[in-house]
């Protein structure tokens, strides 16, 4: 049964991930981790994953490759529309009355959601009273996301998704552009914290009046998925407000109690008044 | 087919044209149909809903709703991937979602639901391919047929794009060739 071992590999090597490097990856999704694993496996050209665990302990350059790899996503500024549209009509007027803000994006990848939320939030004139932490354990995506530089073709999209969301502004106003990229303007990074945090071994590090965390649970299985979302609960103030990706539900989560379904459809839940 | 006795899953996959034939198949399958089953379908990343939900759900006669991300699998299901996700099956009896880039300029992906389903499933899986004009769906099926399981795809001469079925076949020689209604008739006897 080639299957039992190639599973005993993936188990071997990810528990080495965490033992000798601290990444926890053991309670991922399994069938998206395994796929990863296979396709990094064929890239760096090892024949099984038992050749590429020795390849990781013994090779000091195959580990930032591996981490890179399993944590790399791609978002797009503004991705579903809708969803900021929803926090710009009915999540705005409630931060509005708050003296200040904490926003919290918890797997900010490459930035493009810091940044729309930081745009949305100049938009709205709530950016002056606002503190943003933006998260991720990939050190690349933090990287790119503190440059802020984007490939020039990916603007036409995120200027459509921009102006969907109700924007109130032309998203040129916020990037420059030389040699086929936008640079987005220094002035939206001067109220954020770019910072390593992860929601698998780290803990509660403020009280949040918003948490945008998409497309990062599904990456996880129940229980890390449970323990994540008891960490968001713990995080936000009393109301505070959480943001899922489109098909991220608490539908099948222990903590669904602890948060109402605050804009149907959209995903945005407000912690419960308990 | 004494050896199909023990089918536990389906996955089907199609592409441009493979409305028609899907309805022909689901419509086949009987209230008691013990599978679950699995759809991935190439449709517009645009679609907040998948709304081929709806036009299947007036079409047959088991549950079928859009996957959702950790959803347990029930028997004799019809679990629809959502646009703009890869829908993927665990081997704890879960469903999972990505947000992965496309495959083959697809997501959801039919190689990435195959691909899981046959570590999930191993021979009790049989995959399912239908019209569509890209070769997504051939690794997939052959990870099936690797682990076990069974391929059948729609016959690529009256499919309405037969580049999908030709690369499943090409990929998998041994699988079997059908119309949608020779399809339903092997699924309905598993």
């Amino acid at each position: 049964m080639t299957d039992k071992i190639e599973e005993l590999e993936i188990t071997l090597l990810l528990e080495a991930l965490y033992q000798r490097f601290h990444y926890d990856f053991r309670s991922y999704s399994k069938a998206s981790i395994k796929r990863r694993l296979r396709q990094l496996r064929e890239r760096l050209g090892y024949r099984n994953f038992s050749a590429m665990l020795e390849g990781l302990l013994h090779d000091a350059a195959i580990f930032p490759q591996v981490i890179s790899y399993l944590t790399v996503q791609v978002s797009e500024m503004f991705r579903d529309p809708s969803y900021f549209r929803a926090l710009r009509e009915h999540v705005v007027p409630h931060l509005r009355t708050y003296p200040s803000l904490k926003v919290w994006i918890a797997g900010c990848s490459s930035g493009e959601e810091f940044y729309s939320l930081a745009i949305l939030f100049r938009e709205e004139g709530l950016e002056q009273k606002t503190m943003f932490y933006a998260t991720d354990i990939n050190p690349g995506a933090l990287e790119a996301a503190s440059a802020g530089v984007y490939n020039l073709d990916r603007i036409r999209g995120f200027t459509e998704n921009h102006q969907q969301s109700g924007g109130r502004s032309s998203l040129s106003d916020y990037y420059t552009t030389a040699y086929g990229k936008a640079s987005f303007d220094r002035t939206l990074r001067d109220r954020v914290v770019f910072s390593d945090h992860s929601l698998v071994t780290d803990a509660v590090f403020g009280e949040m009046h918003l948490i945008s965390c998409r497309n990062v649970l599904i990456y996880f299985d129940s229980a890390l998925q449970d323990r994540t979302l008891k960490l968001f609960s713990d995080s936000l103030i009393r109301k505070g407000f959480l943001g899922l990706g489109s098909k991220e539900s608490l539908r099948f989560s222990s903590e669904s109690g602890s948060f109402l379904d605050y804009v149907q459809g959209e995903r945005i839940y407000q912690k419960r008044d308990l | 087919m004494t050896t199909t006795a023990h089918i536990k899953a389906v996955v089907m996959g199609g592409s441009a044209g493979s409305i028609a034939s899907l309805i022909t198949i689901v419509r086949e399958l009987p209230a008691a149909f013990e599978p679950s089953v699995f759809l991935t379908v190439h449709v517009p990343p645009s679609e907040k809903r998948n709304v081929l939900v709806d036009v299947l759900r007036s079409h047959c006669d088991i549950a079928i709703g859009e996957a959702e991300d950790k959803q347990p699998i029930q028997p004799g299901t019809l679990y629809v991937a959502p646009s703009d996700y890869h829908l993927l099956v665990e081997s704890s009896g879960v469903l999972s979602l990505s947000s992965d880039e496309p495959v083959l300029f697809s997501r959801p992906s039919i190689d990435v639901l195959f691909e899981s389903a046959a570590d999930a499933y191993g021979e009790a899986l049989v995959g399912i391919v239908l019209s569509g004009a890209s070769s997504d769906g051939a690794h997939g099926s052959r990870a099936i047929q690797d682990a076990g399981g069974a391929v059948m795809v729609e016959d690529p001469l009256s499919a309405y794009a037969s580049v999908m079925p030709l690369a499943t076949l090409n990929a998998c020689p041994g699988a079997r060739v059908g119309s949608p209604g020779q399809i339903a008739t092997y699924l309905k006897h598993l």
